[in-house]
């Protein structure tokens, strides 16, 4: 890559450009689009896990007055392909787990909408269902591959001949999680002319329509998908789900009429993705120096009968650690359960939770300082790959951590500090988290009115979009950040890739970057009012050169109440190394972001499946728990002063995901400190740690 | 959700009749938990009597230094209340260990004794549950019951009560006032909800139609305190709780009023360790021996046998902070 763009408003910590918008409450949220006489949909979904449906009697819900149908799979518009399963909705009577949606009420307002779905009633004949994942499960199997491409299984040389003097092995387990959005997945479906136009909570306007397109039977013009603002997704909304084709086809009976559908809180425990549960065997070997000669991750997890999703559980250690001996596996038992999908780095999160751990109890095993052990561990070249790293900063971003949070202090010996009736210990672990860039997006920008309007199809899923590609065009274009006018979140723009993968910024700016050096190139720096140059992502030939990868070191010190085993973390810190930041203000909020959700999900969020029913019995707010404000005391993101000069023109390599990873181990090694007892089993709730 | 109609009453005795009237009414406080149940589909009442604008909002003192908390005092107030935190602070705590800032400032304290469990089997209608449905069976013992009861459950229904300051008042010997259509009585907080039995969806000894006029506080326990045990730092129900009233007569326990949360169908008075400390020196020996006698009895499921171990530690430690002693 050459050429990295000079910063000039990149860099700056620019206060939300929607922000205003947003706290007075006029951005518009999907559900919250104008729309004249709506009807609204209220789904029906399946109370057992696996059967089919044998009866729907909905007679009493259709003659309430107020209601204007209720689909099923007996009446509802047919699909015109069933090659994306979990869209295939309302196309057969088959349930393939609880929760599924078999029906929908449309009426004149959600509560009719909502008592209506309450008088139907279905007979079922029910099957047997399978929904627990477990180590020794029958079924399991090895996927062709891990999401989104990885290989499923990699193996250098020969872990059982090393003969290792040091050896840790364990298992660790992680539960099922759930994505919780502040917004919930909402769509607003609505015919007109000929065109499906959805206003959709969603984290890519153009993912989503090509998603959809084909099992609608439309050409993808005629589909507009709308999402100017988005209150989250982590990944839930990263695509379409089967909700979105259900209020496409309750557009389609609704006469002309707009069609709102917000899914519920406990709906979208069944409907919108989920982490998958894993149960991952890990093996560390070493010299009594510490020098790693095996390394071993071999996963067990679950996904739906309905369709595979593979979570890349193992491939950071991949990437992370040096050895001669490595190994790593992907198993997957097909359950009866909801399709999984992305949450906040899929793999690396729960993959790094165990990797990290063992890394804790390696160190414990040789007598050294983790920060040492793992130091003693770093790679020269990414030993997926055997490329060069295009920065490696992991040891630097341990090193600035260890002197700020203090760890030079600390007195290695688990139960060797307490504050009355708290015991108090102190953990680090280290976090890596790929670059990606995913090609494909376009950027128009036209000068109109004294100012230049950027176009492109990119969401703001509350990252700061609206914001940070505005100061990357204004660099681009060499013009101050108020003469930018973006446009973004409609199909009607040029097409953009999804926000996921922390790949959204980088790589819409990149396309930006090109767009604007053409439009320079073209129109030169004075240029007439309708002068326009657009530009596709271009090729970045360092990508088959170097391995690129954001690091980060995380520190957390807890609290264990010595009475009841409660745990509190007052203090995190997280060092980063994530080439350019463009905006300081966004990405801390980011970055703290993902540690506070790295620290709920060392401490709290557990989905349970209930075995005899087959779906998430805490299926709300109360029950699962997520951090709350209170949980949440001193966290700190900071991060090394550095651009990459072979990711993108900005130099940057994305945010949104290198805050989770690691930092639930931070969490769990600073808990077995306070205490010496080692937890391996997310989460860590007080019964793990009550003294007898 | 189906259909209701609203009324909103101007006095109790209105409330009262209008309730009493239609056995398929019910009143309406703050509603933190009836509209969820109503949303759920757990209630279908015909008739909601809204009783929340009653002239019930008064804390009042009474002569004997105790307190006449009205039913339409809301947490918040109460947890406020200057004499609420001077002579009852085992009282502040628990409604501040409670819920959310927001869910205080509407919650009742009628209102708070009528919550139902937050079992997630009994909130979810596409599950049996004996409480919801007599007869149609149990879905928490075999299955999730983290949170179930360690003490007094049947094998109809192992659900806890859900208030943290409903446990405060049963240590501190509150008394309910209620109206009915036959005029007022009184029951007192620990005799107010019930254990399961074989009728588990009745939570309380009220008979329909029968308002919560207000909680009457005898005396004052200036040396309470309480202690909610939970994974996180709010918004999170006890996974067990303790609330303590202590009388020290120089190094002796002159007397305790313990009672449980968490742990129960209702706050459970802990009579046994009361009576264990009754005389005996202040410190760990004895605390954990009173708190041993108490969960003597307990008989928890596989998935709540920690509760029994933290109740005991939850117990120790807050009678050691009340008596001033160390580990």
């Amino acid at each position: 890559m050459t050429g990295l763009l000079r910063p000039r408003a990149m860099g700056t910590p620019l206060e939300r450009r929607d922000g205003w918008a947003k706290v007075t409450g006029t951005a518009p949220y999907a559900f919250e689009h104008p729309a004249s006489a709506p009807l609204y949909v209220h789904p029906l979904q399946s109370e057992i896990a696996r059967g089919r449906v044998k009866y729907i009697d909905a007679h009493a819900a259709e003659d309430l007055d107020g209601v204007a149908a209720v689909l099923t799979h007996e009446n509802a518009p047919r699909l015109a392909t069933d090659s994306d399963p979990e869209l295939w909705v309302l196309q057969s009577p088959e349930i393939a787990f609880r929760g599924q949606l078999i029906g929908a009420v449309l009426a004149e307002t959600p509560e009719i909408a909502r008592h209506a779905a309450g008088l139907v009633r279905v007979e079922y004949q029910q099957e047997r269902h399978d929904v627990v994942l477990r180590e020794n499960h029958e079924a399991l199997y090895a996927p062709d591959v891990v999401n989104p491409s990885f290989p499923a299984e990699t193996v250098d040389g020969d872990v059982d001949a090393a003969r290792p003097e040091v050896v840790v092995e364990q298992t660790y387990t992680t539960p099922m999680e759930h994505n919780n959005p502040m917004e919930p997945h909402a769509t607003m479906a609505t015919w007109s002319n000929g065109v499906l136009t959805l206003h959709d909570s969603t984290q890519g306007v153009h993912v989503m329509r090509s998603r959809i397109a084909p099992v609608l039977g439309l050409k993808p013009k005629r589909i507009r998908v709308v999402a100017p603002h988005v209150g989250g997704g982590f990944g839930s909304k990263g695509t379409a789900h089967a909700h979105n084709i259900l209020a496409a086809l309750a557009a389609q009976v609704a006469g002309g009429r707009p069609v709102k559908l917000a899914l519920t809180r406990q709906q979208m425990f069944a409907l919108v993705g989920y982490r998958t549960p894993t149960i991952q065997r890990v093996r560390l070997g070493a010299d009594r120096g510490g020098t790693l000669s095996v390394v071993t991750h071999d996963v067990i997890e679950q996904t739906s009968t309905v369709q595979e999703f593979a979570e890349q559980t193992a491939v950071g250690t991949r990437t992370m650690y040096a050895a001669p001996n490595r190994r790593t596996t992907h198993r997957l038992a097909a359950l009866d359960v909801p399709v999984p999908f992305w949450m906040r780095a899929p793999g690396e999160a729960p993959g790094m939770f165990a990797t990290e751990v063992a890394i804790d109890e390696l160190a414990e095993a040789c007598g050294l300082d983790p920060i040492d052990l793992r130091s003693r561990n770093e790679p020269a070249v990414d030993q997926a790959t055997g490329l060069p790293f295009s920065g490696r900063h992991l040891a630097e971003c341990l090193r600035e951590g260890a002197e700020r949070f203090g760890w030079a202090e600390r007195d290695p010996a688990p139960r060797s500090r307490r504050d009355g009736d708290w015991l108090v210990g102190t953990g680090v672990a280290s976090a890596t988290y790929p670059r990606h860039a995913m090609p494909g997006s376009t950027a128009a920008i036209r000068r109109h009115d004294g100012r230049y309007e950027v176009r492109i199809g990119a969401a703001d899923i509350g990252t700061g979009t609206w914001t940070a590609l505005s100061q990357i065009a204004a660099d681009a274009l060499d013009c101050p950040v108020d003469d930018v006018r973006l446009e973004i979140g409609d199909t009607d723009l040029p097409y953009a890739t999804v926000a996921g993968g922390s790949s959204g910024l980088g790589s819409w700016g990149a396309t930006v970057v090109e767009a604007a050096r053409r439009f320079r190139e073209k129109f030169g720096t004075d240029p007439d009012d309708g002068d326009e140059a657009d530009a596709a992502m271009p090729d970045n030939p360092d990508a088959q050169r170097y391995s690129m990868h954001s690091f980060g070191a995380h520190f957390a010190e807890v609290r264990v109440n010595a009475d009841t085993g409660e745990v509190r973390v007052p203090r995190m810190l997280g060092v980063f190394s994530a080439g350019r930041i463009v905006n300081p203000r966004l990405a801390r909020s980011q970055l703290i972001g993902g540690m506070t959700m790295g620290l709920s999900m060392a401490l709290h969020e557990h989905s349970v499946l209930d075995p005899q029913f087959g779906h998430v019995i805490n299926h709300d707010f109360a029950q699962y728990h997520i951090a709350a404000h209170a949980d949440v005391a001193d966290i700190e993101a900071i991060w090394l002063d550095e651009q990459d000069p072979h990711s993108n023109p900005m130099g940057s390599r994305g945010v949104g995901e290198i805050g989770i990873v690691g930092s639930p181990a931070a969490i769990a090694n600073a808990v077995h400190h306070a205490t010496g007892i080692r937890v391996r089993d997310l989460p860590i709730t007080p019964d793990k740690l009550l003294p007898g | 959700m189906n259909p209701f109609d609203y009324e909103r009453a101007t006095d109790a005795a209105g409330a009262v009749a209008a309730v009493a009237g239609n056995p398929r009414a019910m009143f309406l406080a703050g509603g933190t938990n009836l509209v969820d149940h109503l949303k759920l589909g757990v209630s279908a009442p015909e008739l909601l009597v809204d009783v929340s604008r009653l002239p019930l909002d008064e804390v009042r003192e009474l002569p004997d230094g105790g307190i006449r908390v009205g039913a339409a005092v809301r947490n918040s107030d109460l947890a406020a209340h200057p004499l609420v935190r001077e002579r009852f602070p085992v009282l502040a705590q628990a409604l501040l260990a409670g819920a959310s800032g927001q869910l205080r400032n509407v919650a009742t304290t009628g209102g708070n004794l009528l919550q139902r469990t937050r079992c997630p089997y009994f909130q979810d209608v596409t599950t049996p549950c004996n409480k919801r449905l007599p007869g149609a069976g149990c879905s928490a013992i075999g299955g999730h019951h983290r949170d179930a009861a360690i003490l007094g459950a049947s094998q109809q229904c192992v659900a806890t009560h859900p208030s943290d300051m409903a446990v405060a008042m049963v240590a501190l010997d509150a008394v309910v006032r209620v109206q009915g259509e036959d005029g007022e009585r009184t029951i007192p907080v620990a005799e107010f909800h019930r254990l399961p039995g074989e009728e588990p969806e009745r939570d309380t000894v009220l008979r329909h139609g029968e308002l919560i006029t207000a909680v009457d506080l005898p005396g004052a326990a200036p040396r309470s305190a309480y202690r909610k045990v939970r994974e996180r730092a709010t918004y999170a129900f006890a996974l067990v709780s303790v609330a303590a009233v202590v009388g020290l007569d120089g190094g002796a326990v002159r007397e305790a009023r313990i009672a449980l949360g968490g742990v129960a169908h209702k706050p459970w008075r802990a009579v046994r360790a009361e009576e264990a400390l009754r005389g005996a020196v202040a410190g760990d020996d004895a605390f954990r021996e009173a708190a041993e006698a108490e969960l003597a009895t307990a008989s928890p499921l596989t998935g709540n046998a920690f509760k029994v171990p933290m109740a005991r530690n939850a117990l120790v430690a807050v009678l050691r902070q009340l008596t001033g002693g160390t580990r």
